[in-house]
């Protein structure tokens, strides 16, 4: 059970996706400008990715490897994510329509959401099993989303000060990411 | 638009990292040193110019409801093949660029040319725009990596640049190092806009 605990804690504070793995940042720095955004946007990720890592571990495991078509995991892997979205689309369309409205073009983006195909391939480089897969997907997408809601509440403070000219809009708001990302810098250690 | 006009948007005026805001992500994560700049623009290079060629070749076949899955299983296929060209080819280079190779396939610049680009125009102008995008992102790639190696290690390229006595500053090399000196550069390239627009 121990070994779950630290797996999460890994994966959403000590390697955060934004913080130490740099991924997802186009959608980090796209979304984060308000916090309820961010929070669709979180949610809708934690979805996708502890999904599709899942089927893509599946895949890796049932079809890729049996077969020696690891050459081919690019591919399948991106396509697993793909459908998967489309699906969580059609199903968001048709059970809560007021949540896709709110969503909006955020739902399709996931897909280039380099995070979640990110974590798809570090199970498998990583040597996990399943239930590890299931357990560090779901840390790596929640602090996905704390890291994007963090953010959008700097985010929004920031609009309303006074920023230099040259650094309004995406200068400032890198630069505050990189400082939010030594700021994660002091969970290193916290769990091996 | 001209053939040279598309090959040198993609060199400052439409520079994909610093104007555009797209491929963030390799550009921060890969930029901890100038010659991974190198290599991983040339992948992208690779991978741009040859997406964007089969996918104007074959603009009026595909149908449009299907053309997103279509061009990611395009460039999916490019990248798997530079994913391998590199393993066999430069195993320290594929090493130093680790998980951001496969993750070239979901690289914001290569599809969005794709749909911006490369599905409405022939076959040399998707060419010259493929080269000027992965030309500008690998320039981008290698100013970015050398700042940070330079004031990270105190080498570039390899070689020492910064004497011995002098310290460096670590947090360069670090994620959080990336971040601060892409948003510092922005600010440069935006600072240097105003610049010129207020000239004119």
């Amino acid at each position: 059970m121990l070994t779950y605990i630290i797996l999460i804690i890994n994966s959403m504070l000590v390697a955060n996706m934004v913080f130490h793995y740099i991924l997802g940042i186009c959608p980090y720095l796209g979304v984060s400008r308000k916090i309820d955004t961010s929070l669709g946007m979180g949610m809708a990720v934690i979805f996708v990715m502890t999904f599709s890592s899942l089927v893509a571990y599946l895949i890796q495991i049932l079809v890729l490897d049996p077969l020696g078509l690891g050459y081919l995991q690019t591919i399948s892997f991106i396509l697993v994510i793909a459908s998967l979205v489309q699906l969580v689309e059609m199903v968001l369309k048709k059970y809560s329509p007021p949540l896709y409205m709110a969503l909006g073009i955020y739902l399709p983006l996931i897909t280039t959401n380099c995070a979640v195909l990110g974590v798809a391939i570090l199970n498998i480089r990583k040597g996990h099993n399943i239930l590890e897969v299931i357990f560090y997907s779901v840390g790596a997408s929640v602090g996905f989303a704390l890291a994007l809601v963090i953010f959008a509440g700097i985010r929004e403070r920031l609009a309303l000060g006074k920023v230099p000219k040259s650094f309004r809009g995406f200068p400032i708001a890198l630069v505050t990411a990189g400082i939010l990302s030594l700021a994660f810098l002091g969970f290193a250690g916290l769990a091996q | 638009m001209s053939l040279a006009s598309e090959f040198t948007k993609g060199l400052w005026n439409r520079h994909p990292i610093f104007r555009l805001l797209l491929g963030m992500c390799p550009a921060l994560a890969v930029s901890t040193k100038a010659v991974n700049g190198i290599g991983m623009g040339a992948c992208v290079i690779f991978v741009l110019v040859g997406s964007n060629v089969v996918i104007s070749l074959f603009r009026k076949v595909i149908p449009n409801q299907v053309r997103i899955p279509v061009f990611i299983v395009v460039i999916a296929t490019f990248v798997t093949v530079v994913d391998l060209l590199l393993h066999g080819l430069a195993p320290e280079i594929h090493k130093a660029l680790g998980i951001f190779i496969p993750l070239i396939v979901v690289n914001c610049i290569i599809l969005g040319r794709a749909e911006a680009f490369a599905q409405k125009n022939d076959l040399l102008m998707a060419i010259s725009d493929g080269l000027g995008m992965g030309v500008g992102f690998t320039w981008g790639l290698v100013v970015l990596g050398s700042i940070r190696e330079i004031f990270g290690l105190g080498t570039w390229f390899g070689m020492k640049v910064i004497p011995e006595g002098l310290p460096t500053v670590i947090v360069m090399i670090l994620p959080a190092g990336g971040f601060i000196t892409l948003g510092f550069l922005l600010a440069a390239m935006n600072r240097i806009e105003h610049c010129r627009t207020e000239q004119s």
